[in-house]
């Protein structure tokens, strides 16, 4: 069975808060469920599937059923961290294709910001997860676990912090039309590579903003999407893959995109030279540089090359990324970038992008994430959707 | 910048990596090791995350390795250098660079093992340069 032209993403939302200290958390869901139903067109009794990942609050998918007073035939709370809703996309329209659901909602919401989380540099709590006594002892943060990527990136193949920096440069280009965005500075390469050191090699500016906020996507059935007023975009492929220590072979030089992309791109029948717009997780500029490597967008080691010189810039470059300003500059909801990824690409697609950053003629985009922690095990999702 | 020392989380010893933590206690680093199909791995497990016997034991590592990447957290109180180093048995360990100019540490570069007494007394393995 493939899901190729199966689902349809008929609704998005993403929450136009970035501090969220008068909300709580379910209520953040339930206002971003509200808001992409009533950007499909959609009620809430129409919804019969649900997706959540561990931002929810409470047990798995309940809590917020119960809350958002829901009636269902499917549910899912599959969690790979900040890719989850990429991989739920992928599962909301096998659901479909399956008959299991007609219209799935996917909800994701956090405040890390209100709650003065110091999201990149803070210590892990201890748990009864197997690989963290092996781990604990040495100080794992996020900062730091994706450092140890661009350090072995930067060994191996010569890639430069210039380099990185064009990323976030891309990122700042994008953000300045974004009226939500936390930073609408355009920033240069010596800005970046100028800030304070966090976590060797990396600086405060290759880092994504802390924000709070949350999103969320309708994905249905071709009779509901057919039936609705809004321009429709199509599933064509999705992918997942998760990447770990390998028993102690550990490889940080690529991502789990390395199995979800080519997946993808399979089902969707169209190569990655194909794609007019590409939302790529970006919780570090490194992260940015080696999915596009592992995507195929250039070969592996090439990617500090690939995103010089505004190469991702929408308008100037040859693959426009992140065109809201992404995780580096707008917005990091729950500190899981992965569901305004696909809202932004099904902006693209829809012709509903700034002008100013908007791709011509973009009717094949791809939304990509990584989620957990490229440094020990992640999760990698892939979707890539086309405008009919 | 000189290495500091630093509040280290003790580790959670559970019935299946008790042995582990008892050898380090002793001052020895173990990995896992399949009599089976006869790789190692780490972290050390009662079965085999390659052929998925349960013929595994634990073997002591040399002690010596190279770094394969690091990266030295600037941002918290105390500056610390984490890694992965590739010991000469073919794994690779998450470990902290320690005893030794911050500013020094290099990929590839040969280190030793020594061990640091976390919160609870219970040392864990870690590594300095040769």
């Amino acid at each position: 069975m493939t899901i190729k032209g199966k689902a349809y993403i008929v609704g998005i939302y993403e929450h136009p808060t970035r501090k969220a200290d008068d909300k709580s958390l379910a209520q953040l869901h339930a206002e971003s469920a509200k808001g992409a139903l009533e950007d499909a067109g959609l009620t809430r009794a129409d919804v019969d599937g649900y997706f959540c990942a561990g931002d929810a609050p409470g047990l798995g998918a309940l809590s917020m059923t119960d809350y958002l007073g829901l009636k269902l035939r499917h549910m899912d709370s599959t969690d790979s961290g900040g890719s989850s809703y990429i991989i739920h996309v992928g599962h909301a329209a096998e659901a479909i294709a399956a008959g299991k659901c007609s219209v799935a909602l996917i909800t994701l919401a956090g405040r890390p910001r209100s709650e003065g989380q110091a999201t990149g540099t803070a210590q892990r709590a201890a748990t009864s997860a197997p690989d963290t006594q092996f781990e604990n002892p040495y100080g794992p943060a996020t900062a730091n676990m994706y450092a140890m990527c661009a350090m072995r990136h930067m060994y191996q193949y010569g890639t430069t912090s210039e380099q990185l920096a064009w990323i976030k440069v891309a990122a700042s280009h994008h953000a300045q039309h974004n009226p939500h965005a936390m930073l609408r500075d355009v920033v240069t390469v010596e800005d970046v590579v100028n800030s304070p050191m966090i976590a060797d090699p990396l600086h405060r500016l290759d880092c994504c903003v802390i924000s709070d906020g949350g999103g969320a996507i309708i994905v249905a059935s071709p009779e509901v999407a057919s039936r609705l007023k809004r321009p429709k975009v199509k599933i064509l492929g999705a992918g997942e893959a998760p990447k770990h220590q390998m028993a102690g072979h550990v490889d940080l030089t690529y991502s789990g995109a390395v199995w979800s992309g080519p997946a993808a791109f399979a089902e969707a029948g169209v190569k990655p030279a194909d794609i007019k717009y590409a939302s790529i997780y970006d919780s570090f500029t490194i992260t940015v540089l080696m999915q596009i490597e592992d995507l195929g967008f250039c070969e592996k080691g090439q990617g500090g090359k690939f995103v010089s010189d505004g190469n991702l810039i929408s308008g100037t470059g040859k693959l426009p990324f992140n065109t809201d300003g992404g995780g580096l500059c707008n917005n990091h909801p729950a500190n899981r970038g992965g569901l305004t990824k696909v809202v932004e690409a099904v902006r693209q697609l829809r012709g509903e992008a700034h002008p100013a950053v908007q791709v011509r003629n973009c009717d094949l985009a791809i939304a990509h994430g990584t989620g957990g922690s490229l440094g020990t095990r992640h999760g990698a999702a892939t979707v890539i959707m086309e405008r009919e | 910048m000189p290495s500091q020392e630093r509040k280290i989380q003790a580790p959670q010893p559970n019935p299946e990596t008790k042995a582990f933590w008892d050898a380090a206690a002793a001052g020895r680093l173990m990995i896992g090791k399949c009599t089976a199909c006869e790789q190692v791995h780490y972290y050390p497990r009662a079965i085999c995350p390659y052929c998925y016997s349960d013929k595994t034991e634990l073997q002591q590592a040399s002690g010596n390795g190279t770094i394969y990447t690091y990266s030295v957290m600037r941002r918290t109180p105390v500056p610390y250098a984490i890694a992965y180093v590739t010991l000469r048995e073919g794994v690779s360990m998450m470990t902290n660079i320690v005893d030794c100019d911050l500013d020094k540490i290099r990929v590839g570069q040969a280190v030793r093992l020594v061990f640091k007494a976390s919160e609870s007394g219970q040392p864990v393995p870690m590594f300095t340069p040769v």
